[in-house]
This record gives C-alpha cells, sequence and structure tokens, in this order.
C-alpha cells in the first residue's frame, strides 16, 4: 500500500511517500521533500505568509514526490494530511490542496493528528517499541507514554513551547532563521562557556519557559547583545575559514554565545527532568525525543547520560525525521488507514487544537 | 545497548554503616534508604538527591540544594506546628560522594515512621471487599464502609492541620500518606472489623519533595484535587468517599471553607482540558 503525507502546519511544507509491502516486510520511504519559508533574521513567520508560501509549493513538491518515488497515481491508495494541530492558515491551504488530490484522483483522505505522526515516524525509524516520548518543536513541548490505545500526556509545557523560547530569542539576538534558528543556537552555544542564571520552572511533570525567556531577554538587554548591530560585531569576529568566532573574553560580562550555552543547558535538564519522571512513574528505560528541537545534539546528550544512568537507553532522528515532513503524516495515516479509518470529505477540515491523548490508537495491541 | 543498573555511590558519612543502609524506593529525584540513626536500634529515613551528571554541575548544585533546604525547611516547620510528618534528624546539602572530594548530591536523613502507606491499606480493603462483599450481612457492610469514611476524614483533617501551619504539599497521592502503626498493647480496633485491613493509626504524611510554603487557597485547592484524582485513579471502589475528606478538611482550620470553594472552580476549570472551537 502506499499512502501520500502532506504536512503543512507550520513553516515547512514536506511532502512524504510512504509504501508498506504487502508481503509485511518493513515500511519504506519512497519520497520525502520538504520546502521550509525562512523569515527574515529578528522576524518570526506570520501565518498570512507562511500559508501563501505553502500555496505556492504544494503542487511543485507533489509533482516532485510522485516523480522521486516513481510511483504514479494510480498506485496511490490514501492522501493524508495534517488535520491538526498547528497554525490556521497554512494547515488550511494544506487541507484543500489534499482535498482537491482527493477528488481529482478519487483517493480517500485521511486526517491525522500531527504528534501521533512524530510519535509513529520516531517509532518506525529508531525501532523503540514503547517508549516515554518527549515530543518537543516549535509549537509542541510534551511527555507522552502510551497507555491502552491513547498517547497520554504525562507532562507539558504550561505556557509557551521550547522551540517556540528559542526561536524568540534568536529573534532577540538577530540570529539567522536560516536553516532554522534553534539550528543556529545550537552552533553558537558550542562557544559558551560561562552559565548565567536563569528561572528554573518545572512543576512537577509540567515546564513553564515564559518567564525564563523574559529573563534572557532582560539580560541581553541589560549587556547590549540584542539587535542588529551586536549579530553584525559577531559576523565580523567570525573566522572566514573554520567560522567560529572569536570574542574576546571580557571580565564576568556574558557573551552572546554565553546565553545561548546558558539558555541550552537549563531549558534542555527541565526537559530531561520531566522525562526522568514520567520514566519513573510508568516504569519504562526507552526515551524517543521526536520533534524539531530532537535534532539537537546537545539535547540527545543530556537524555542520554540520564538515561544510561537508569539503565535505559535513547532513541533519536536526524533532522530529516525530526523536523517536520511529509513522511510522518503518510506513516501515522497510513496505519490507521489500515485499521479501516478513512476522513470523509465533508469531515476534512483541520484544527488549531487538537490534542495527543484525544487519538483513538487502533494500530497498537498492547 | 542496555546496562546493569548501578545505583549512585552513598553519601561518605554512610559508606561504612553496619547495617548497609538498604535501597527502599528509587524515584526520578531521589533515592530512599533504610539506615540507623546514633545507635543500630534507632531506624532512619535516608532520603539521597543524588547529583545528576546531565547537568551542568553548577545548575545541578544550585537545584539540588534548593530542593532539599526546601524541603527540610518545610518539615521542620511542620515538626514545630504539631503536623505529623518525620522529624529531620540530620542533613547535608553539600553532600560528598562516595569517592574524595566528588560531589555527591545532598541528602536528608528522617525519622523512620513504621506502618503502612495508604494506597496499600485501600488496595488490600479493595482486594478484600471485591472477593468477600456479596458474603458480608445487613450491618457488616456499612460498617466497612465507615471504615473507610474515617480513615477518609482523619487524612482530611491531616491535610487541613498542613494547610493551616502554611505549607501545601505539591504531590498528594495515597503513596505520599502513612498511617503510624501504634505500639503493642494500643490496638483497639481487633475483632470490631469484618475484614482483616487495619486502619488504625495517625496519618502521616511524607515525602515534600514538592512542598511549598504557601497560604493561597488555589495552591491549597490543587493540593486536594490532585489527591481527589490520585484516588480516583488508583482506587476506584475507595472514590465514593473522597468527600469524607472534604468532610474532615472542613472541621480542620477556619479558612478551610474559601479553600474548599475555590475547589468548585479548579475542579470545572480541569487542566489541559481540549479547547475546540
Amino acid at each position: 500500500m502506499i499512502a501520500i503525507g502532506m504536512e503543512g502546519s507550520a513553516n515547512k511544507l514536506g511532502v512524504g511517500i510512504m509504501l508498506h509491502p504487502e508481503d509485511g516486510s518493513p515500511p519504506r520511504v519512497l519520497a520525502n521533500i520538504r520546502h521550509t519559508y525562512v523569515s527574515p533574521p529578528g522576524e518570526g513567520f506570520l501565518p498570512k505568509d507562511t500559508a501563501r508560501h505553502h500555496r505556492a509549493w504544494v503542487v511543485k513538491l507533489v509533482k516532485k514526490s510522485l516523480k522521486e518515488a516513481r510511483v504514479s497515481v494510480g498506485d496511490v491508495d490514501c492522501i493524508c494530511f495534517t488535520k491538526g494541530p498547528g497554525m490556521g492558515a497554512p494547515l488550511q491551504s494544506v487541507v484543500v490542496a489534499a482535498r482537491m488530490l482527493s477528488l481529482l484522483w478519487n483517493k480517500p483522505l485521511v486526517g491525522v493528528n500531527h504528534c501521533v505522526g512524530h510519535i509513529e515516524m520516531g517509532r518506525l525509524i529508531t525501532g523503540a517499541t514503547n517508549p516515554v516520548v518527549l515530543y518537543v518543536s516549535g509549537g509542541n513541548t510534551q511527555v507522552i507514554a502510551y497507555s491502552s490505545q491513547r498517547y497520554r500526556i504525562f507532562g507539558e509545557t504550561l505556557d509557551i513551547a521550547v522551540g517556540n523560547c528559542l526561536d524568540r530569542f534568536a529573534r532577540t539576538l538577530h540570529i539567522s532563521n536560516d536553516p532554522a534558528p534553534g539550528y543556529n543556537i545550537e552552533q553558537l552555544a558550542k562557544q559558551g562557556k560561562q552559565l548565567v542564571d536563569l528561572p528554573y520552572v518545572v512543576k512537577g511533570m509540567d515546564v513553564s519557559f515564559s518567564g525564563l525567556l523574559a529573563a534572557i531577554d532582560g539580560l541581553a538587554a541589560q549587556w547590549g547583545l540584542g539587535g542588529e548591530d551586536a549579530a553584525n560585531e559577531d559576523l565580523r569576529a567570525q573566522d572566514p575559514q573554520s567560522g567560529a568566532v572569536h570574542i574576546p573574553q571580557t571580565d564576568g560580562k556574558p557573551t552572546r554565545a554565553d546565553l545561548c550555552f546558558s539558555l541550552q543547558e537549563t531549558v534542555f535538564a527541565m526537559l530531561v527532568e520531566i522525562t526522568e519522571r514520567a520514566m519513573a512513574h510508568v516504569g519504562s528505560k526507552q526515551v524517543l525525543i521526536v520533534g524539531g528541537v530532537g535534532s539537537n545534539e546537545r539535547l540527545q546528550e543530556m537524555m542520554g547520560v540520564m538515561a544510561r544512568d537508569r539503565g535505559g537507553s535513547v532513541y533519536a532522528t536526524d533532522e530529516r525525521f525530526c523536523i517536520d515532513n511529509g513522511i510522518m503524516i503518510a506513516q501515522a495515516g497510513m496505519l490507521a488507514y489500515q485499521t479501516g479509518f478513512q476522513t470523509p470529505l465533508k469531515e476534512s477540515t483541520c484544527t488549531q487544537r487538537f490534542r495527543t491523548d484525544e487519538v483513538f490508537v487502533k494500530w497498537r495491541e498492547d | 545497548m542496555t546496562e546493569e543498573y548501578k545505583p549512585p555511590a552513598l553519601p561518605s558519612p554512610f559508606t561504612n554503616t553496619t547495617p548497609a543502609p538498604t535501597l527502599l524506593v528509587q524515584g526520578a529525584e531521589a533515592h530512599l534508604y533504610k539506615t540507623v540513626s546514633l545507635d543500630p536500634s534507632i531506624p532512619a529515613a535516608l532520603k539521597v538527591r543524588p547529583s545528576k551528571p546531565y547537568r551542568h554541575p553548577i545548575l545541578d548544585r544550585r537545584l539540588t540544594r534548593q530542593r532539599i533546604i526546601q524541603e527540610a525547611r518545610c518539615l521542620v516547620k511542620l515538626v514545630r506546628e504539631g503536623v505529623s510528618v518525620p522529624a529531620v534528624l540530620a542533613m547535608d546539602w553539600e553532600g560528598q560522594g562516595g569517592e574524595e572530594s566528588a560531589w555527591g548530591g545532598a541528602w536528608l536523613m528522617m525519622e523512620w515512621i513504621e506502618g503502612p502507606v495508604v494506597r496499600v491499606v485501600l488496595e488490600q480493603w479493595e482486594a478484600w471487599m471485591k472477593k468477600h462483599a456479596t458474603a458480608l450481612d445487613a450491618s457488616q457492610m456499612p460498617m466497612e464502609e465507615d471504615r473507610v469514611r474515617g480513615l477518609m476524614k482523619r487524612i482530611g483533617l491531616t491535610i487541613g492541620g498542613l494547610h493551616k501551619a502554611g505549607v501545601v504539599h505539591g504531590d498528594l497521592t495515597t503513596s505520599n500518606l502513612m498511617l503510624r502503626s501504634p505500639a503493642q498493647g494500643q490496638r483497639q480496633e481487633t475483632g470490631l472489623a469484618a475484614s482483616a485491613v487495619s486502619m488504625e493509626g495517625e496519618v502521616v504524611l511524607i515525602d515534600f519533595g514538592l512542598a511549598a510554603q504557601s497560604t493561597q487557597d488555589e495552591d491549597r485547592a490543587v493540593d486536594l484535587y490532585v489527591l481527589e484524582r490520585a484516588i480516583g485513579s488508583t482506587h476506584p471502589r475507595s472514590e465514593q468517599f473522597f468527600d469524607s475528606v472534604l468532610l474532615g478538611y472542613r472541621e480542620s482550620h477556619k479558612g478551610a471553607g474559601s479553600t474548599l470553594k475555590r475547589l468548585e472552580d479548579v475542579r470545572m476549570r480541569g487542566r489541559k482540558r481540549s479547547m475546540i472551537g
């Protein structure tokens, strides 16, 4: 069986094609194409601009993915799309495209929960059977574990997502959004040494980042590290060959790198702590990290140390599968489709709020 | 990939004690040991917060120190106010590890409470009722239920005392409530109850790892709400008796009324409810 997955809940537009062979051998990725709407430094992506980007690119991406996968329209069994959660306008532009293809090709639609897509793709790629899942991205921060046909949320953010916190601090520092603000923070953080004190807010298995963001924004303003001028200074100090920035150490004053370093150390420690608490609670030894922030190597490293101390292991994937993509929607959609699930045209809507635990996970039996 | 789990080294004062401390529980945050204090005949509970190697060392020390001091402060205050919690015997927030000069996390030694946790008592009672409920006669059934109501009411009174003293627990579950076994010869209940499950003993609150000093109705109501949810999910047969907790709570102190009113709001609000539309 072959499914097309279409994802566009944020600034990434992804189209992917998955094959589930009839003989029961492992599913295969036939195509995985993504196009990202990148906003200029210091700015986030606005829903209307992102939706315009998706509308402009969706046909090209579908055509390209079919070509790359070497499948014809007749081979396709179903069209999977992101029903939610996400930004309204980008979601809508993709669901319109999915509906159009469904009518044009006469193929059934399958609406997919974005979070469940991440979880199922992570499970497929890593082979983790029943892990505690940390789902961290620009819009979501959740600790999830499976129990009787639902992915249950054990802990989550009480305000903004961890990726949103990183993205917005990247805006404060005027760091480039290409390929992703979080990636550039990670690179800058590698040169940070000094840890500055930041609020650390863990409440049981929940976390909160908004106060922390306000605090570090305040520090950046206090030391004159935010804005375009400071960013240009960094660029001038950059070694053209290695890309390393030579920042003269000033007594006690933190650098931009120090702030990125401190931000990562603090927020990731919070995430690892709530994940560990969930592991202790459900008695699991496996952790799976999914979502865009999950491709951060420092987070993976910290999670690995924690898991090892508990006699377990961490499963993570790289940016192809971590960052929003079409195949994860195809994968989760196909699993549901195989149990007989379809989304009638009349119900093929999208929604900005769609909780992970609302989905009845019929395809798992444990 | 899976390696054998090795608990972290004990803090140095406990590496050579006889008998060696025995590990009771490994939580996410702390390890709980049974050990002795001063004399081998005096048992004590030892809570160790090992260092977390995944965290930056400065952040790790700051958090471990903050949390263990917070916990000890709450306990000391509660003992002084006459709330039944384990007394603090000793602590070290700059603890040394098993190896020379290694940071091994902080530790807190507390009075040993002998007795079962309420979770086990209720589980045993529910299991017993499931087996024998049909065989009970008309007078025994209400009596059994009254015993659970009595226990719930005592729990409510104890939580009321805690809140009155200006502390909220932060993680009230039936695993964090104990029944201190009465000394020999003081048992009164024997013979009265049909089921063999004893529910006597003073209710003692344990594990103040998430406790905070607060007198706000919101925090207090959340405490009660968390317990209500915990009883509902772990003891479905006893959920109907939760009203007795609130009954006991209402009698416990003057401010209870406004907290209970707030509890209504907290329940209505629930948390993390879906907002489609």
